[in-house]
């Protein structure tokens, strides 16, 4: 009886194994968190009007560069991008794909929405924990009309590695020297104040929990869940609101043939519109990918998403590259090639 | 085994010789392969065990190499310079572990002993279902709970309290120092003490029950109290049991990730404040190693896996020692 027990769960052991895997998306891609909401929009828009699936996975950029490494990925997805050399040592192609903005979130009692106002420097200051209460003479020059409350400062920042921490850090690092000198510029770094928090939504939740606390996060994040946001002066000196029209201009102040691999951070951008902390998040493929099938219809799907995902991306306050850079990143797709040696996009 | 029947002595003694042989070698076989299959399990776990070990340490050599001794004795954390120590996540594991025990244990002993001596008959089956429920609730649950209802009630009630009260106490004022978060230390040991509540509290239910009646009823009969019984004959009797309780909450307090990621606010910082924030070895991990890019940084955060590793031993260690001790002590 024992035995005959025995036997059954091992026949079944055996079935499980022999069961055929999963079903294989048609095209793969990881990598950054960041984009992830509007790639995840355009799959399933690009999946209804073709059939062909995409499957991305959003397990962080560090991850995503990873696993293009790796080539277990069509392609890896990147906030931070690679710089030439980098590309070069991987063979890898790089180009960006969509841009959003980066705000600074609040949560101050008797302070809306918008009303807060914070420039660069301040705002070093505050992650630098060198500015403490909301009160400080800094913040008070800055908002002459707000009644600050005299509570301390909760800094929330992120815990884990992330492609906008790498951006907001660059843009502290740009604006203040001892940012600079002291923390610097990573996808993590060692925070000298504050809580950590998982992901974008963790640090919206944290700010919403905690009182007295300001963070940053992807602007989507702050707009879904309705946190206050601070407004901030730019490298012009005007004071610009977080919203598609300054995150554009940002983009078309920007010199993206200056840096191979379109490798631009759009941080402290000149221009009296710009918003100061503006992201372009990047994919990555290889030239001489594994499966050339795969990677072709990978570019059909970014071609579509350039020709007919705007709309979509601006829905999900996400920014669509300008047409003269789309019109570079289609030239750039030719460096990709199948065994033959021939560019697996279809020339448009 | 009860099924294979056994002809009797009489039933077939002409032919008894080669039936008895082929009978002895049937149980012989089938003693071979139980053995060599119990056996092969027990050097399944010893070669899982192992294999772990030299995972661990082969990923783990580039960051100990790197900074050698330095690693678990500086508290920097620096992913721009790749300068990486694990005092501050050494630091957190402890002291979370240490609030949580320090508040489980007394009491769930206290509800161990309220439902095996103390407890009306009719309430002991509803309590102790709900005290296995709560073992069931996954980790992630009491991390959303602790962020989302537990650390705004602590940020916006116990922690100005404790603030207040220990202001003046030198010493104390330094443990209990502000501002208010609602996340930090404090609300994740909170949070694991929680955690391990049903595993002390059940495993101390069971072992207590085992306590023979006669003693305790030998107690009673010459006038012990049910205080002096519980402290005199029921601890005395199942101490090692109660110990292995503790240890397995122990363990689990070392080892908790999700839940404690959520609520110790991440910070790589060793503060004298238990209201601050900071982090464990496994919430380290957790948070980093998806994006952990750079060969020293990702050997560092499997070198943080090994301490982890290391530290569990020595507590396992420790208690087995205790435990030898008692048992020394208990002969004499």
């Amino acid at each position: 009886m024992k035995f005959k027990s025995l036997a059954v769960a091992a026949g079944m052991a055996i079935a499980a194994l022999a069961m055929p895997a999963a079903a294989r998306a048609d095209i793969s891609g990881a990598g950054a968190s960041f984009p992830f909401p509007v790639y995840a929009k355009w799959a399933d828009a690009w999946n209804r009007e073709t059939g062909k699936k995409l499957n991305y996975q959003s397990i962080g950029s560090g991850g995503g560069i990873k696993q293009i490494r790796a080539r277990t990925v069509t392609f890896g997805a990147t906030d931070a991008p690679l710089k030439g050399p980098e590309l070069e040592k991987d063979g890898l192609v790089q180009f960006p794909m969509v841009m959003g903005g980066i705000v600074p979130v609040i949560n101050v009692e008797g302070v809306g929405s918008g009303e807060l106002v914070l420039d660069g420097p301040t705002l070093a200051k505050i992650f630098l924990g060198d500015i403490k209460t909301w009160d400080d003479p800094a913040i008070k020059a800055l908002n002459p009309d707000l009644k600050l409350p005299s509570s301390a400062i909760a800094v929330v920042r992120r815990s884990d590695g992330s492609g906008t921490t790498f951006n907001f850090t660059d843009y502290l690092g740009k604006v203040s020297p001892d940012w600079k000198e002291k923390v610097g510029s990573a996808t993590a770094v060692e925070w000298p104040v504050g809580l950590g928090a998982k992901g974008n939504e963790g640090v919206a939740a944290n700010v919403g929990q905690t009182k007295g606390s300001i963070g940053y996060v992807e602007y989507a994040y702050a707009k879904e869940n309705n946190i206050a946001f601070a407004r901030m002066k730019n490298k012009a000196g005007k004071v610009v609101s977080p919203e598609v029209t300054s995150f554009q201009a940002a983009a078309a102040n920007a010199d993206w043939s200056s840096a191979p691999g379109f490798g631009v951070i759009l941080t402290d951008e000149p221009g009296d519109g710009s918003w100061p902390i503006t992201a372009a998040t990047f994919i990555l493929m290889h030239k001489k990918p594994n499966d050339p099938a795969a990677a072709a219809e990978a570019l059909q799907f970014f071609d579509w998403a350039f020709e007919k995902g705007g709309p979509m991306a601006e829905q999900l306050i996400y920014i669509p590259m300008p047409a003269s850079v789309v019109k570079q990143v289609r030239d750039a797709w030719s460096a990709i090639v199948g065994p033959d040696g021939k560019p697996v996009a279809v020339a448009k | 085994m009860a099924d294979t029947s056994f002809p009797g002595p009489l039933a077939g003694a002409a032919h008894a010789a080669p039936a008895r042989t082929a009978v002895l070698n049937r149980f012989r076989l089938g003693n071979l392969l139980f053995l060599n299959l119990t056996r092969a399990a027990a050097v399944l776990v010893l070669v899982l065990l192992g294999g772990v070990m030299v995972a661990l340490i082969e990923g783990a050599a580039p960051a100990l190499r790197e900074f050698g001794f330095g690693f678990v004795t500086s508290q920097s954390w620096n992913p721009v310079t790749e300068k990486f120590g694990a005092l501050a996540p050494i630091y957190g594991t402890i002291v979370t572990s240490l609030i949580a025990m320090l508040i489980a244990v007394p009491v769930g002993l206290g509800i161990a002993i309220f439902l095996t001596e103390l407890c009306p008959m009719p309430l002991r089956r509803p309590i102790g279902i709900a005290i296995e429920l709560l073992a069931g609730i996954p980790s992630i649950i009491y991390g959303i709970w602790g962020l989302f209802v537990f650390a705004p009630f602590l940020q916006t009630t116990v922690q100005p309290f404790l603030i207040s009260l220990f202001g003046p106490i030198p010493l104390l004022n330094a443990v209990f120092a502000g501002p208010p978060y609602g996340i930090g230390m404090l609300t994740a040991g909170l949070i694991l003490a929680i955690m391990v509540l049903p595993f002390i509290t059940s495993i101390a239910r069971d072992v207590f029950s085992t306590v023979p009646p006669v003693l305790k009823e030998a107690a009673y009969g010459i006038g012990c109290t049910r205080w002096e019984v519980v402290k005199n004959v029921v601890l005395p009797f199942t101490r090692v049991g109660v110990i292995g309780g503790v240890m397995l909450g122990l363990g689990r307090a070392l080892g908790e990730t999700m839940a404690v990621t959520f609520v110790i606010g991440n910070a790589h910082k060793i503060s004298a404040s238990i209201l601050a924030p900071g982090t464990t070895i496994s919430a380290t991990i957790a948070n980093e190693f998806t994006e952990a890019v750079g060969d020293i940084y990702t050997s560092s955060l499997i070198a943080l896996g090994l301490l982890l590793f290391v530290i569990t031993f020595i507590v396992l260690a420790i208690a087995r020692y205790m435990l030898l001790r008692l048992e020394m002590k208990g002969g004499k």
